[in-house]
C-alpha cells in the first residue's frame, strides 16, 4: 500500500499540535441507530479527546455521515450514550440546543441561507443565538471572511458565489459561533476538482489553530496531512483504526484494504 | 453522385410567397382585416337588434331610478338609480371577497402546516380535507351551505340561542349592535396611537437589539399599550358605546346587527372551499425550501421558532406569494357564484338591472370592467413583487 | 493540556463483525410507529387528541346522518317525511334516472348509454401511455367520436327520433359539456399559444387580448355574454341552440386557459430543439407539428389534465343560461312536490358531490401518476 499525496501545500507541522489527554470532547459509547427497521450504526464507541483532528472514511452508505450528524443532534440515536462537551445529549431540547451551540457544522451542500448575503448569513446566528450586538458580530464575521479569504464577497448572495467560495463561507459562518467542535460531512463532494483546494487550505489552516475537528472525507491526502487518527467505517461500524501513516501503509482488515485498492491508485 | 442526391432537382426557383417578411405582414393583414369585418359585422348586427327591440344603448340608464329594492351593506331603496344599485353590488362584491379572502388565509394556513405535520392523524385529516374540497365545484359547496346546512336551521321561533341576545336561525345570526355615542372618536384615536406607538417600539427594540444584542420582547409590550391605552381613554371619556338589542317580533328580527343566510353562505362557502387550494400553495411553499435549509439553521443553534421566522418563512413566502394573490383573485371571481343564492353582489345585481333595462351590452361591460381592473391590478402588484424579490437575489 | 499523541493505542481493529439487530421494540412495530407518528412529544399528544376529537365529530355525525339513520327505500316524500335526522337515499334512488340521462326520453336512453361506451372506449386507450395507435386514437376522439354521437344523440337521421337538447340533462350533459370544452380547448388553446409566441405584432396582440379577457373574469360573465349577448351579435332570425351557446362560452373559457398551459409547455422545451428543426429545414408548421408540440404537450399533460378538472368543475355554472347538467337537475328535483322533504337537498347533494367528486379525483390522481412519469423520465 502506498501514503497518498498531500491535500495542500501548506505547510503544517503536527508535532506542533497538541492534543488533550485528559480533556474528552465527544464520547459516543456503544451507540446504536436505525432507521426504521434498518441498522445504519451498530455499536459505536469512539472518544475524541480536545485537539484532535480525526477522519472517517468508509464505502457511502457506512452510516460515517449519519454518525458525526448524531453529533450535533441531527439524528437521534435510540441506543447508547453521547456526551459531547460534558452535556449529554437526550430528548431534551434545551440539550440539544446547548450542544449545537458549541459545535460547527459544514454541510456537503454548503446549505447558504440563499436570501441573505454572505454577512447576513454569517451575524444571524451570532445575533439571535449569542444574543450579540449586531456591530460586533459583523466584525467577528468579517475576520473570519478574511480567514477564508473572501472578505470582498460580503455584501453578495450565496448564488452569486462559486462553489468553493460557498463552501469557505459556510465555514466562517460556523467559525462565527466561535465553536468548540468543527463538523465536516463531506466538504468537498459537492465541488469542482479545481476548487477542493481551496477549501481544504482553509481547513489545514483551521487545524493548525488548534480546533478539533471531525471529518467526513474521501480525501486521503488530507487526512494524512492533518489526522491524528484515521477511522474507516463499513456496514455501520468502526472497522480499523489507526494514525495516518500505519492505516495507509498497513491496513489491516481486508475490508480497509479494499477499500483503500479502490480508492488510492 | 450518392443515391441521396437522387431526389434533387437544382436550386430551388424564388417565389415571392415564400419571402418570410411578405408572408408575415400578408397574415397580419388579413387577420386584421378578418377581426375588424367580424367586430364590424357584429357590431352593425348589434345595433340593428337593439333598434328593433327599442332599447336605446349607452350608460344614461344607470341614473335612472330601478324601482326594485335589495338587501345590501350600502342602504338601499326602492328610489335608488340603477348605478347606485351597481355600486352597492360592487360593494357586497369587494366585502364578501375580503372576508372570504381572510377565513381562507387563516384555514388555508392552518390546513397547509398540518399536511407537513409529523403527526400522522393531524395529516391525515389535512389531506381529506384538502382532496374533498379540491375535487368538488365551488358551486357545489356554496349549495349545500345554503340549502343543506342553513336551511336546516330552526326556524325564528325555535333559533338556537347563544346567551340572551344572540340567536341563529336559518334567518341568520343575529346579535347586539354596538352604537357608538359622541366622543367615540377619541377612543379610535387612541387605537389608532396606541398602534403608532407599539411600531415604532417595535422598530427601537429591533434597532436596540442590533445595538446591544439584548432581544426587545415589542410584540408583548406593544400589545399591552394599545390595550391599557384605547381602555384608558374609552373609560376617561365616559365610555359613549350603546349597544342596540335585536328584539324579537311576531315573524322576524328586528334591530341589532344581523349576518344573512345569503352573505354567511358565501363567506363560509368560498371560504373553506379556497382553503384547500390556498393549503396546498402553503405547502408546496414550505416543501420549496430545502431540507438542508433547516439543519443548516438548527446546526448554528438556531431554535425551531427561530429557524421558521428568519429562515424557513422568508424563503417559503416568496414562493407562496403568487399563486396567493391568483387565488384571492379566484375568489373575488367565485364570489360571482352568489346569483344562485340571491346575495347581491355585484354579477346579481346587474343581473336584476339587465333584465328590465335590457342593457345587457352596458351590464357585461361593466362586470368586464371591474374584473379586468382588479386583476391587471393584480398582475401589475406581482409583476412588481417579482422584480423586487429578483433584484435582492441576484 | 499535555502534548502527549499516545500513537500506541490509536489502532484498533474489528475482529468480528457486529450483529445487525432489530430496533428496540418502543422504536419499532406498532408502538414505534405510535410513538414516532402520534405521541412524539406532549404537544403531538395534544394534536393527537385534537385530531381524535375532529374526526370524532365529523365522523359520527356523517355515519349516522348516511347510513345508521338514513332511509333507504320508498316511492314517495312519505318514506322520508318523518326523517329529518337520515339521509334520503330512497329519492336519489328514485330520480336516479333524472340524475343521469335528464329529461332524454325514456325508450331512447339507450343512446347515451352507447355514447357512454364510445367516450369510455376513446378516453381509456388514450389515458394509458402504452397503449398502441395513438394516431388513430386521436382521430377517433377528436372527430369520429363527436360526430357520431351527435347524429346518435340529436337524432333525427337513420330511422332515430329526434331529441332535441332541451330534454338533455343530468350527468349525461354534463359529461357531453365537459367533453365539448375539454376536446374544443385543446386546438384553440394550442392555436392561441403559438399566437401568444408568434413574432408577428397583430397575431400577438389578437392572442394576448383573448387570453387575458377570458381569464381576467369569471365564467359566469362569459356564459352571461354568451346567453344574453351572442343572440344580439347575430343578425335577426339567426337563432343558436342554447346549448350550443354555453358550449361555446365553456370551450373559450376553457382555451384561454390551456393556452397558457400549452405556453408553459412550449417555453420549456429547449431552444436547441428549434434550432435542430430548423437546421433540418423544416418550415414553422411542419416543426410546430413534429417537434414541438410533442414535447411541449408531453411536458404539460398534468397542467392540461388539471385544466380538465377545474373545466368540468364549471360544468355546473351553465345552469346560468338555463341548461340542466348534473348539478342543476339535482337542484331542480328538490322542489319537485312529490319528494320535497327537509332532508332531500341534503341527500342530493351529497350524491352530486359524490360524483363530481370521482371524476375529479380520478382525474387529479391521473395527473400525478403522469408527473411522477415524467419526472423519472428527466431523471435518468
Amino acid at each position: 500500500m502506498t501514503l497518498p499525496e498531500l491535500a495542500t501545500e501548506t505547510p503544517l507541522d503536527r508535532s506542533q499540535l497538541k492534543v488533550s489527554s485528559s480533556e474528552v470532547a465527544v464520547d459516543m459509547v456503544g451507540v446504536n441507530k436505525w432507521y426504521g427497521d434498518f441498522h445504519v450504526l451498530k455499536d459505536i464507541n469512539l472518544r475524541v479527546m480536545r485537539g484532535e483532528r480525526i477522519v472517517i472514511a468508509g464505502p457511502s452508505g457506512s452510516g460515517k455521515s449519519t454518525m458525526i450528524r448524531c453529533i450535533n443532534g441531527l439524528e437521534e440515536h435510540q441506543k447508547g450514550r453521547i456526551v459531547v462537551d460534558d452535556i449529554e445529549l437526550t430528548d431534551d431540547l434545551k440539550r440539544i440546543d446547548e450542544v449545537r451551540r458549541e459545535v460547527g457544522m459544514v454541510f456537503q451542500h454548503f446549505n447558504l441561507f440563499p436570501h441573505l448575503t454572505i454577512l447576513e448569513n454569517c451575524t444571524l446566528a451570532p445575533i439571535w443565538v449569542r444574543k450579540m450586538p449586531k456591530k460586533e458580530a459583523e466584525d467577528v464575521a468579517m475576520q473570519y471572511l478574511e480567514r477564508v479569504k473572501i472578505p470582498e464577497q460580503a455584501n453578495k448572495y450565496p448564488g452569486q458565489l462559486s462553489g468553493g467560495q460557498q463552501q469557505r463561507v459556510a465555514i466562517a459562518r460556523a467559525l462565527c459561533m466561535n465553536p468548540r467542535i468543527m463538523l465536516f460531512d463531506e466538504p468537498t463532494s459537492a465541488l469542482d476538482p479545481e476548487m477542493i483546494k481551496e477549501v481544504l487550505d482553509v481547513m489545514v489552516n483551521l487545524a493548525a489553530s488548534g480546533m478539533t475537528m471531525i471529518c467526513v472525507t474521501h480525501e486521503m491526502g488530507f487526512a494524512r496531512q492533518v489526522a491524528n487518527r484515521v477511522i474507516f467505517m463499513d456496514a455501520g461500524q468502526i472497522i480499523e483504526q489507526n494514525e495516518p501513516e500505519e492505516f495507509f501503509l498497513h491496513p489491516q482488515h481486508e475490508r480497509t484494504k479494499l477499500f483503500l485498492s479502490q480508492i488510492l491508485h | 453522385m450518392t443515391v441521396a442526391d437522387a431526389g434533387r432537382v437544382g436550386p430551388p426557383r424564388e417565389y415571392w410567397y415564400n419571402n418570410p417578411t411578405i408572408r408575415s405582414i400578408a397574415i397580419q393583414v388579413v387577420l386584421i382585416a378578418v377581426v375588424v369585418g367580424l367586430v364590424g359585422w357584429l357590431t352593425n348586427n348589434t345595433i340593428t337588434n337593439l333598434h328593433q327591440r327599442g332599447i336605446a344603448s349607452g350608460f344614461g340608464f344607470l341614473g335612472q331610478r330601478a324601482g326594485f329594492d335589495i338587501v345590501t351593506f350600502l342602504p338601499t331603496n326602492s328610489e335608488s338609480t340603477y348605478g347606485y344599485m351597481l355600486l352597492a353590488g360592487l360593494v357586497d362584491t369587494v366585502v364578501v371577497s375580503a372576508l372570504a379572502i381572510v377565513i381562507a388565509t387563516i384555514f388555508g394556513l392552518i390546513v397547509g402546516i398540518s399536511r407537513l405535520s409529523s403527526n400522522w392523524l393531524i395529516r391525515t385529516i389535512a389531506t381529506v380535507y384538502i382532496e374533498f374540497f379540491r375535487n368538488i365545484p365551488p358551486l357545489l359547496v356554496i349549495l349545500f351551505w345554503y340549502l343543506a346546512v342553513i336551511a336546516a336551521l330552526p326556524n325564528i321561533r325555535d333559533a338556537i340561542q347563544f346567551g340572551p341576545q344572540i340567536s341563529l336561525s336559518n334567518r341568520g345570526f343575529f346579535m347586539p349592535r354596538p352604537v357608538f355615542g359622541d366622543g367615540f372618536g377619541w377612543t379610535a384615536g387612541a387605537f389608532v396611537l396606541g398602534l403608532v406607538i407599539a411600531y415604532g417600539l417595535g422598530r427601537w427594540g429591533r434597532a436596540r437589539q442590533m445595538r446591544t444584542g439584548q432581544p426587545f420582547h415589542s410584540f408583548w409590550i406593544g400589545l399591552a399599550i394599545v390595550v391599557v391605552l384605547t381602555g384608558a381613554v374609552f373609560v376617561a371619556t365616559g365610555a359613549p358605546l350603546g349597544i342596540e338589542m335585536p328584539v324579537k317580533t311576531r315573524f322576524n328580527i328586528n334591530g341589532g346587527w344581523t349576518i344573512s343566510p345569503e352573505f354567511a353562505t358565501m363567506f363560509l362557502a368560498l371560504g373553506i372551499y379556497t382553503a384547500s387550494f390556498i393549503a396546498e400553495i402553503v405547502r408546496s411553499g414550505i416543501m420549496a425550501v430545502s431540507h438542508g435549509q433547516t439543519e443548516a439553521a438548527r446546526a448554528l443553534g438556531l431554535r425551531s421558532g427561530l429557524t421558521l421566522r428568519l429562515v424557513v418563512l422568508p424563503q417559503a413566502l416568496r414562493v407562496i406569494i403568487p399563486p396567493l394573490a391568483s387565488e384571492y383573485l379566484n375568489i373575488t371571481k367565485n364570489t360571482s357564484l352568489a346569483v344562485a343564492v340571491g346575495f347581491a353582489d355585484l354579477v346579481s345585481v346587474g343581473n336584476n338591472v339587465l333584465n328590465p333595462t335590457g342593457q345587457s351590452i352596458e351590464v357585461v361591460a361593466i362586470w368586464m370592467a371591474f374584473y379586468l381592473g382588479l386583476s391587471v391590478l393584480i398582475s401589475v402588484a406581482m409583476n412588481w413583487f417579482n422584480a423586487r424579490i429578483a433584484l435582492t437575489e441576484r | 493540556m499535555s502534548d502527549i499523541q499516545s500513537q500506541t493505542d490509536v489502532f484498533f481493529i474489528r475482529r468480528q463483525m457486529a450483529e445487525t439487530l432489530p430496533p428496540p421494540r418502543r422504536t419499532s412495530g406498532p408502538i414505534g410507529w405510535a410513538r414516532a407518528n402520534l405521541f412524539g412529544s406532549a404537544a403531538d399528544a395534544l394534536l393527537t387528541i385534537i385530531g381524535i376529537v375532529i374526526a370524532v365529530a365529523v365522523l359520527v355525525p356523517l355515519v349516522e346522518w348516511a347510513f345508521v339513520n338514513a332511509t333507504w327505500t320508498g316511492d314517495n316524500r312519505e318514506a322520508c317525511a318523518a326523517n329529518t335526522i337520515g339521509a334520503c337515499w330512497a329519492f336519489v334512488r328514485a330520480n336516479l334516472g333524472q340524475f343521469i340521462y335528464g329529461r332524454y326520453p325514456d325508450p331512447e336512453r339507450w343512446r347515451v348509454n352507447v355514447f357512454f361506451v364510445l367516450m369510455a372506449a376513446g378516453i381509456i386507450p388514450l389515458a394509458i401511455p402504452s397503449a398502441p395507435f395513438k394516431g388513430l386514437n386521436l382521430l377517433y376522439v377528436f372527430i369520429i367520436f363527436p360526430v357520431v354521437s351527435g347524429f346518435l344523440l340529436l337524432g333525427g337521421a337513420l330511422g332515430l327520433p329526434e331529441v332535441e337538447t332541451a330534454l338533455w340533462g343530468g350527468l349525461f350533459l354534463t359529461l357531453v359539456v365537459s367533453y365539448v370544452g375539454m376536446a374544443l380547448s385543446l386546438p384553440f388553446g394550442i392555436l392561441l399559444a403559438l399566437g401568444r409566441r408568434s413574432d408577428m405584432p397583430a397575431v400577438h396582440y389578437v392572442s394576448v387580448f383573448i387570453i387575458e379577457v377570458c381569464r381576467g373574469v369569471p365564467l359566469i360573465t362569459v356564459l352571461f355574454m354568451a346567453g344574453i349577448l351572442l343572440p344580439l351579435f347575430f343578425p335577426t332570425g339567426v337563432n343558436f341552440d342554447k346549448l350550443l351557446r354555453a358550449l361555446f362560452g365553456v370551450s373559450l373559457f376553457a382555451s384561454a386557459y390551456m393556452a397558457e398551459v400549452i405556453r408553459g409547455g412550449l417555453q420549456a422545451v429547449p431552444k436547441g430543439q428549434y434550432e435542430g428543426a430548423k437546421a433540418l429545414g423544416l418550415g414553422y408548421w411542419q416543426m410546430t407539428r413534429l417537434i414541438i408540440l410533442p414535447q411541449a404537450i408531453k411536458i404539460v399533460i398534468p397542467g392540461i389534465v388539471n385544466t380538465f378538472i377545474g373545466l368540468f368543475k364549471d360544468t355546473s355554472l351553465v345552469y346560468i343560461i338555463s341548461i340542466f347538467e348534473l348539478l342543476s337537475t339535482v337542484r331542480n328535483s328538490f322542489s319537485n312536490p312529490d319528494w320535497a322533504t327537509s332532508t332531500t337537498p341534503a341527500s342530493g347533494l351529497a350524491f352530486a358531490a359524490i360524483v363530481f367528486w370521482i371524476f375529479c379525483f380520478g382525474m387529479s390522481q391521473y395527473s400525478r401518476f403522469i408527473e411522477r412519469r415524467l419526472n423519472t423520465g428527466h431523471r435518468r
